[in-house]
């Protein structure tokens, strides 16, 4: 039952992409055309033919993922099709091009599509290998889940630091406040933590990093150290780890928005070059027959 | 000392209401007592705004009150309008404690000690029953309620909610976000409670926003006198702010706590007690038998009347007419019911038709099933039925279709094929007899083919009815069950054998019924029985030391313990029910007679058993298949027909399929996928499992919910939203949903994610909750139905949410399906 989409069907969508371009190829050498080879010769036409219907086709996912009550195929069916009749493109457009290459609309054309392809191949990689690392991060639990527990643990440090002289309730607050999951892409994808927080300093508060609830952590660590209080130190031990705590649920917080950052950043690229390279490919048919 | 009167109402509920106003409309002197501050308690405690419908919609109305589908606001305002209107006596606070005397001369006692003499009595009061009240001095005192209309009608008050069942926590935890609120929990823990509001209160509990005080009981209430001070409570009031206290013993001892409010959630006593005072039986023991009434409403009690929800007629219409056709027959006016047309209606194609009545008679006369049903009851059963009239060799229904309904053959007969490979192999059934009884009982898919034979009338029984019929006739349930192990013998190990032949056996055998998780038997044990799965699934597992290691499962229809019968003396294996649980048990005798009857029979055993041998070896060398099918039968598998699973490590959290699902069904997804627990890479998100024996069906007033012969279990557009359902599905997959979101613009469709957000929209900051999953859409409550997944019924190409995955991750699985999947799974983690 634990099929993924390259499995589908017995990988019947592999064969035929090995079939088409084996065919390709084999064509390509057998052609012994009067000019070099280029797009202009009847086999050149075949295959920039059968190249443009292909990026229709793969084009036409998009379309097949929202027609939800379509009962044409599965989409893993068709996503497993796309894979590998995408990657058989490479070999079908580039025979296409006859290897002539220049400054021009055409092989702009051919660049971004290889763009998209490249795209589609990253894709494919976290597909196949990022779930799984989502799955054991989360271990059982969800992020909403994870956010409520850092939100308790918010809550059961402010009844301790109630008891507490008021500077450590006033830091437990400013930490809510400056603590960061995400944010921009850059956050998001590199698992960067940019939280602050306002610790108390000469003449009032001031503004620090707190990656890893570092700050946090070095200031209730000196609040200890300094403390001969009984009762307060081990108000403060309490804090300590209750602080620990939040401080591993933020980092599966942020693996966890980093892995979905990863499994959806490449459809960012992958679908608005789609568009440009369909805009193209329709100058570069127009022009072919224009100019010809 | 009051006057007597002609009629006394007991409850003022659409059928109490109904029959006041016709008894006011003809000058029949009447009273009509209402235990609560205004009429139509059931209905006055719906959710504000409700919209109340109207069903069933071909009944029509026959009431001097005005009904019809509206909000609850506007049906209530027509009541009191028609109160007012035919100047109808009602009395409010009058709760009836007591009736006693005969016809013509009826003393009912009211709660305060007065007395009202009635020469009849119609009992109206409805299902809902008394919330059982705090039994404690000063429970009378005004800030003691029994229900919540809206919890954040209060805010920063200190409430104290007794109770720890569903309600209470549902209660407490909704009122924690503005209050400070104490839940006073009798025992030491909550087990009466959904595993949902378990965790739920046990979180809330834990993050210090309720205060649970476990094995505590109330023990007096107080206004407060001038000063408190409370050490107890550890908390500052200043004096007036908190204006009741409450004295409770804990376990720590004595404590005072001073509140604003109190609100006891400690369930209803059923009004059967109260019935049963008044001399009216009940045909059995059973929670939800009812009791017999004649065609006119009267019960045994001769001049007490009975109607509404109280006499098994669950809607508001059916209430109103009673209510009026009962103050007609009080009067010696004997009315056609309001139904007789839809029977007329439905009866108009029995060949040599002449009249309801007396094909009614003819029904009781020639089928012995429901010879002993009163003619009441059996008038709703056929209101709810089918009438077939069927030609030689239509197909009735066919084998592995799911069931819903049961069958009596009213003329004619039937042929039923056991063997699809020889389908010429016909087992006849007569005029008279019945089938389908298999589905009825065991909810499992249909065992065999029926063909219909000569002049074929039949009588199709919607499960719902014929359910009610069995809680009420103890003679119908015992010739159903009798016939049920006949047949299941007969299809199971003796398909040869004639049906006569069996009776002996069938005679020896037994039928047990196990409560989730009870034993059936252990390792060990000296086997003494085969057993028979009847409904519900069995867990096979080994003792290792101290630890339980489940090592395969058993669904309905299938047998265990034949090894024991085989030859082995003792249990190899322990076998525990999974849910609630039926099976019929052969002894070694029965057993021996079985194999004389049948001699391949052993021979097909011992496949079965090799088979079993062989799985289980395989399940137990994966450390893991064991664990993994416990979790899976914790969430419902063990009777499920098919359910949805996630392989986590091929989704890739697109939601897509989530999406599929609302596109597909009016805009709202009936799956949480990221609900749902999650145990070694498998996921069983918020969806519905399709259960074999559907809890959400039990309760539900208009029958809305069904199954299709797929097996698919759905909502109808009938429902009326009374969240029944919602309440009875153990695994919180039915919401109540109103209309869908707006559409999103055909640019957002375009650009892909926009229709719900994504991550990079979604993590920033704390202050950012997740919103995921906001069902309700700001619609009016008004609106609201049950919806849940119908497996895409009706669509070409089977669930959306499957066909739109692009991974592959999701999956559905069936029984059959589930311990190859287990294997697969387990041997991956
Ligand atoms: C949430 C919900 C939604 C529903 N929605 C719909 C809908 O949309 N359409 C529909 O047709 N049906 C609906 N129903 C079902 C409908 O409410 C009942 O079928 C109907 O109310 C039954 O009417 P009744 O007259 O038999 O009893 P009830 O309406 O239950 O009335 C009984 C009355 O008797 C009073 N009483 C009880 N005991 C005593 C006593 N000892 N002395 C004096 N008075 C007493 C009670 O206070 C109450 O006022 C819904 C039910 C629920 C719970
Ligand atoms: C020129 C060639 C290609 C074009 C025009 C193209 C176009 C598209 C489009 C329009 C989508 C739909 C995205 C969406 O709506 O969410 C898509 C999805 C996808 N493509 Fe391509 N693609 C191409 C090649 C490839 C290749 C070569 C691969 C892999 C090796 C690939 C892998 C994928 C995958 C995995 C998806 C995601 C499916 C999903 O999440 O629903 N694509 N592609
Ligand atoms: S809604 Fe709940 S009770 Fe009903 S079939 Fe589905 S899972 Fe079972
Ligand atoms: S469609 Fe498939 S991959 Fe996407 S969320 Fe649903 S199960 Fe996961």
């Amino acid at each position: 039952m634990h099929e993924s989409m390259l499995d589908y069907a017995q990988r019947r969508y592999l064969k035929i992409a090995i079939a088409l371009c084996a065919l390709s190829i084999v064509a390509y050498a057998w052609h012994d055309p009067l000019s070099p080879p280029n797009g202009g010769t009847w086999l050149g036409y075949t295959l920039g033919g059968i190249g443009a219907a292909l990026i229709l086709w793969l084009t036409a996912l998009g379309v097949r993922k929202r027609s939800y009550s379509s009962a044409l195929g599965t989409l893993r069916g068709w996503t497993s099709a796309h894979v590998y009749l995408g990657l058989a493109l490479i070999v079908v457009a580039t025979l296409h091009t006859g290897f002539q290459f220049g400054w021009n609309l055409h092989t702009l054309c051919y660049v971004l599509m290889l763009f998209v392809i490249g795209s589609g191949i990253f894709g494919v990689i976290v597909y196949l290998r990022y779930p799984q690392a989502m799955s054991a991060n989360r271990a059982g639990t969800k992020p909403d889940v994870l956010l409520e527990e850092i939100n308790d643990l918010d809550q059961r440090s402010l009844r301790v630091a109630n008891e507490m002289p008021r500077r450590f309730g006033d830091v437990l607050r400013a930490n809510r406040e400056g603590t960061r999951v995400g944010g921009s892409t850059r956050a998001i994808l590199g698992g960067l933590d940019f939280s602050t927080i306002n610790l108390p300093a000469a003449g009032g508060s001031q503004a620090v990093p707190n990656p890893e609830q570092a700050a946090l952590l070095d200031w209730l660590g000196a609040e200890l150290a300094r403390s001969t209080d009984g009762e307060l130190t081990k108000r403060i031990g309490d804090l300590l780890s209750v602080v620990a705590t939040r401080r591993n649920q933020l980092r599966r917080l942020r693996r966890d928005a980093q892995i979905r950052g990863w499994l959806e950043i490449w459809l960012y690229v992958h679908v608005p070059v789609t568009l440009a390279l369909i805009g193209t490919l329709i100058a570069h048919v127009v022009s072919v027959f224009l100019y010809w | 000392m009051t006057t007597k009167v002609a009629i006394a109402v007991v409850g003022s509920g659409p059928g109490g209401l109904s029959a006041a106003a016709r008894a006011a409309e003809v000058g029949v002197s009447h009273v009509l007592l209402e235990q609560t501050a205004a009429h139509s308690n059931t209905i006055q405690k719906y959710q504000k705004g409700k919209h109340v419908m109207a069903e069933p919609n071909i009944l029509p109305l026959r009431s001097p009150m005005r009904f019809e589908a509206g909000t609850r606001e506007k049906i209530l305002g027509e009541w009191a309008e028609g109160l007012t209107e035919h100047k109808v006596n009602i009395r409010y606070g009058a709760e009836v404690v007591g009736i006693s005397g005969a016809k013509g001369d009826f003393h009912l006692k009211l709660q305060d000690g007065s007395e009202v003499l009635a020469e009849n009595v119609i009992l109206g009061i409805g299902l809902q029953g008394n919330p059982r009240r705090l039994g404690v001095p000063g429970d009378g005192l005004p800030c003691v309620q029994y229900t919540l209309d809206d919890p954040d009608e209060y805010k920063d008050e200190v409430i104290v909610v007794v109770g720890a069942g569903d309600a209470a926590i549902e209660n407490a935890v909704a009122l924690a976000k503005q209050n400070t609120v104490y839940l006073v929990n009798r025992s030491g823990e909550f087990s009466r409670c959904k595993d949902g509001n378990l965790a739920l209160i046990l979180k809330t509990i834990e993050a210090g926003k309720v205060t649970c005080l476990y094995s505590t009981q109330c023990a007096s209430l107080t206004e407060t006198p001038g000063t408190v001070f409370s050490l107890a409570s550890a908390t500052a009031f200043s004096i007036g702010e908190r204006p009741y206290l409450l004295a409770l013993n804990t376990a720590a001892g004595d404590m005072q706590l001073p509140c604003n409010r109190i609100i006891a959630r400690l369930g209803a006593t059923p009004p059967r007690k109260f019935v049963e005072s008044c001399g009216i039986k009940f045909p059995s023991n059973d929670p939800s038998s009812l009791p017999v009434l004649s065609t006119s409403y009267e019960s045994n009690v001769p001049g007490i009347y009975v109607i509404g929800a109280l006499g098994g007629y669950p809607l508001i219409k059916q209430a109103m007419n009673q209510g009026y056709e009962v103050v007609e027959f009080i009067r010696g006016n004997p009315v056609a019911p309001a139904d007789e047309p839809l029977l007329a209606a439905k009866f108009a194609g029995i060949p040599g038709y002449r009249s309801v009545t007396e094909t009614l008679q003819a029904m009781q006369q020639r089928i012995p099933l429901f010879t002993e049903v009163n003619p009441l009851m059996f008038r709703e059963l056929l209101l709810g039925s089918t009438i077939h009239v069927l030609k030689p060799d239509a197909v009735v229904f066919k084998r592995n279709d799911y069931t819903n309904s049961f069958y009596t053959i009213f003329n004619g007969g039937v042929d039923i094929q056991i063997d699809d490979n020889n389908p010429a192999k016909r087992i006849p059934l007569l005029i008279g007899q019945f089938f389908g009884e298999m589905g009825l009982l065991s909810g499992r898919r249909r065992t065999a083919t029926v063909l219909a034979g000569k002049d074929c009338v039949l009588i199709e029984t919607p499960r719902r009815d014929a359910l009610k019929l069995l809680s009420s006739v103890d003679a119908a349930r015992a010739v159903l069950d009798q016939t049920f192990i006949v047949r299941a013998i007969q299809s199971g190990f003796a398909p040869q054998a004639k049906t006569a032949d069996l009776l002996p056996i069938a005679a020896k055998s037994k039928l047990n019924r196990y409560k989730a998780g009870q034993v059936v038997f252990s390792e060990g044990d000296e086997a003494d029985a085969l057993h028979l799965v009847r409904s519900g699934s069995l867990a096979i597992l080994h003792v290792v030391g101290s630890r339980e290691i489940v090592t395969s499962y058993v669904a309905a229809g299938n047998y265990v313990g034949e090894m024991g019968l085989m030859g082995n003396t003792r249990r190899s294996a322990t076998v525990r029910a999974t849910v609630v649980t039926e099976t019929i048990s052969l002894d070694a005798d029965a057993f021996a007679e079985l194999l004389q009857k049948n001699p391949a029979l052993r021979s097909e055993l011992e496949d079965t058993v090799r088979q079993r041998i062989a799985s289980n070896t395989r399940l137990q060398g994966q450390d893991n298949a064991g664990a993994l099918i416990s979790f899976l039968l914790k969430q419902g598998l063990g009777e499920a027909t098919d359910v949805l699973l996630i392989d986590e490590t091929l989704c890739v959290g697109c939601d897509n399929c989530e999406r599929a699902c609302a596109a597909t069904h009016g805009g709202t997804s009936r799956l949480d996928r990221a609900a749902g627990p999650t145990f070694a890479n498998v996921h069983v998100p918020t969806s519905c499992r399709h259960c074999e024996d559907p809890h959400c069906m039990k309760d539900c007033p208009p029958d809305a919910i069904r199954r299709s012969p797929n097996g698919e279990v759905f909502v109808g557009d009938n429902c009326i939203g009374c969240g029944n359902c919602e309440r009875n599905c153990p695994y919180g997959v039915i919401q109540l949903a109103g209309p869908p979101p707006e559409q999103p613009s055909l640019a957002s469709w375009l650009m892909f994610g926009s229709q719900k957000e994504n991550v990079f929209g979604e993590v920033q900051g704390l202050g950012r909750k997740h919103h995921h999953h906001d069902h309700g859409h700001g619609a009016p409550k008004a609106m609201k139905k049950a919806v849940k997944c119908d497996m895409c019924k009706g669509q070409d190409g089977g669930p959306a949410c499957v066909r739109a995955c692009p991974t592959g991750a999701a999956l559905r699985v069936s029984p059959e399906e589930f311990v190859t999947f287990v294997q697969q799974e387990a041997s991956r983690f």
